[in-house]
């Protein structure tokens, strides 16, 4: 039974003749595989050396450099919110925003929900500075938010 | 031409119905620079954007057109175009605002740009928190494909190109050139040692040219107007030092932190950040008094109160001590704000966004953060100011111990806050004081 999935499969394919290596199709497979499922298990990291023609350690140590990705050990839940706290942000409450999610979902930056709804993240500079503070739930930007808007915009309840 | 009288130019287009299709650029005369662009000689569109006077807007301030010319005469194989959309530095928002209102001026400067490079295949790397940026230029390079703007044989040239997307996956250190090129190619986003420089030896070991996205927006206007009148913008270069390019052109300046009215301003060059302040951001928030201000993002360090009437041009910022104009991401600090706070917060910064690959900055900004920590907690030694000091002296390309300048990023906050606000760090390890920002102790 593969662990990737038919649209893995073809998105590494389809992305192949855009690229002079294989390799370069790394992160894009790292990608979707990790939207698809959550996290990269180890069964899914060898499938994706096989179709790049590379070592699973080779698709390892790019996977683990970037802090972006999950292992199964370590997956996330439902919805991935992160909130920055950079500095334009950290001026206008960011860092309290967290410490605020932390306390209401008794969880610390990283961690998911035990009901696994949220895994919730620090982000640095997220680029939305003219709304700080600011908050990305997959990849979509929300500006000025606050607690209550999160829990509103994650969970459907204010 | 005075600030009054400037109308934008690259935000014209901001707010429009539709700004991001191509029917309402097109209505607006766009993809016209390119047809005028493709029945030039490719080396004619260099010497227009070389004589314009045109720098880099990422951050280094490279001249544009003098870049391009580092490329080998005779390439025998592919060259490569890079856009560098990885805008990761704090406060800097300007790419994205580009790219989600108005693609197509990016997506045209980029097509331009490729043909005067010789290229054939360019790679958009786009961070990936950009998710909307990366739906509307996926949508806008379909609807160009569509419309014989991209694929073969663009508008009956002759001339081919493909733009391919690429999303990075959270990682400051890939808005460095090689350190993206290495992440291009499916590798730790490690920089590179240089030379070889990219026009040499960049991504797949091609020739590579990589540029940022305001910088090409600022092409297809360059090309349709002419050299002369982008150089009728900005602060020209000081005749007195043969080093100086000037700073010509309109330029995005994004404002952030204790302003009334944060958000992104377009000027000709050469603002001071008080006018900024105060005439585009509606001035410092609650009353208040800006204690510090950040010139170009945090790696730039900070201008005191005082040093506010400096231009903020790529010259002026490092008249006051700073690193330079950097991404011209400007981040006001009121006078409530604790300055050991705020060079915590861009300890922290580096130490989290430090790729590991060189000692000193691994280990400095780790540390620097680590005793910033201590201070915060009330444990500070009056000592530790000039530790931090001489780590801000020993790491970067600067005193030439890095590969890349992210570790000077990190020294100028510490040297520009330590300088300019050296009492308010002794005051402050003397009372013992715990520092009153709530922030999380775990997870750098």
């Amino acid at each position: 039974m593969s662990e990737l999935s038919d649209n893995a499969k073809k998105v590494i394919e389809d992305h192949l003749g855009r690229y002079p290596s294989k390799q370069a199709v790394t992160l894009p497979a790292l990608h979707v595989v990790q939207e698809e499922k959550g996290c990269v298990s180890r069964k899914a990291i060898k499938e994706i050396a096989d179709m790049l023609e590379l070592s699973p350690a080779q698709i390892n140590d790019t996977l683990s450099f970037y802090g972006f990705f999950r292992t199964e050990e370590d997956p996330l839940g439902k919805k991935r919110v992160w909130i920055c706290r950079s500095l334009p942000c950290m001026l206008r409450g960011g860092e309290e925003l967290l410490a605020e999610l932390c306390e209401r979902w008794g969880i610390q930056p990283g961690q998911t929900t035990p009901d696994g709804q949220v895994t919730l993240e620090l982000a640095e500079c997220l680029g939305a500075c003219d709304g700080a503070p600011c908050m990305l739930i997959d990849d979509e930007l929300s500006l000025c938010v606050t607690a209550d808007d999160v829990e509103k915009q994650v969970r459907g309840k204010a | 031409m005075s600030n009054a009288e400037f109308k934008p130019i690259l935000l014209a287009r901001m707010g429009k119905p539709n700004s991001h299709k191509l029917e309402s650029y097109r209505s607006d005369g766009g993809y016209q620079a390119l047809a005028k662009a493709l029945a030039m000689k490719n080396t004619d569109v260099i010497d227009v954007v070389k004589t314009s006077g045109l720098r880099g807007r990422g951050g280094a301030g490279f001249p544009t057109g003098l870049k391009w010319t580092f490329l080998p005469k005779e390439v025998n194989g592919p060259i490569y175009l890079c856009i560098n959309g990885d805008e990761s530095e704090p406060g800097t928002f300007n790419n994205r605002v580009l790219i989600e209102e108005d693609p197509h001026q990016v997506l045209e400067g980029i097509v331009i740009s490729s043909f005067a490079t010789r290229t054939t295949t360019a790679y958009f790397y786009l961070r990936y928190e950009y998710g909307r940026c990366y739906r509307v230029l996926k949508d806008a390079i379909d609807e160009m494909y569509a419309n014989n703007l991209l694929g073969k044989n663009i508008l009956g040239s002759g001339y081919d190109l493909d733009i391919h997307l690429h999303r990075g996956a959270c990682a400051y250190i890939c808005g460095e050139e090689t350190g993206l090129i290495e992440s291009l190619e499916g590798k730790r986003a490690w920089p590179r040692i240089k030379p070889p420089f990219p026009a040499i030896e960049g991504a797949f070991r091609r020739p590579t040219v990589v540029n940022n996205v305001e910088t090409m927006a600022c092409i297809p206007h360059i090309l349709n107007r002419g050299a002369d009148w982008f150089m009728s913008m900005g602060i020209p270069k000081d005749p007195n030092n043969p080093r100086d390019a000037g700073s010509y052109g309109p330029k995005l300046y994004c404002i952030s932190g204790h302003v009334n009215k944060p958000g992104l301003v377009e000027l000709p060059m050469g603002i001071s950040a008080r006018d900024l302040i105060d005439k585009h951001a509606g001035g410092v928030w609650k009353g208040r008094k800006a204690k510090a201000v950040v010139p170009g993002g945090i790696s730039m360090g900070f201008m005191s109160e005082k040093e506010l009437d400096t231009p903020l041009d790529f010259a002026g910022p490092g008249r006051v001590g700073c690193l330079g104009l950097g991404t011209a991401a400007v981040i006001v600090i009121d006078d409530h704000t604790s300055m050991i706070d705020v060079l915590y917060n861009a300890c922290r910064f580096f130490a989290h966004e430090s790729c590991g690959q060189c000692t000193p900055c691994r280990e400095g900004t780790a540390w620097s953060t680590k005793i910033l920590e201590r201070i915060r907690a009330g444990h500070g030694k009056l000592s530790d100011i000039d530790v931090l000091l001489e780590i801000s002296s020993s790491i970067g390309t600067i005193p030439g111990t890095t590969i890349c300048g992210l570790a000077d990023g990190a020294a100028w906050p510490m040297k520009t806050a330590i300088n300019k606000f050296r009492p308010e760090f002794e005051e402050y390890i003397k009372s013992g004081r715990k520092s009153e920002s709530k922030t999380l102790v775990a997870a750098h």
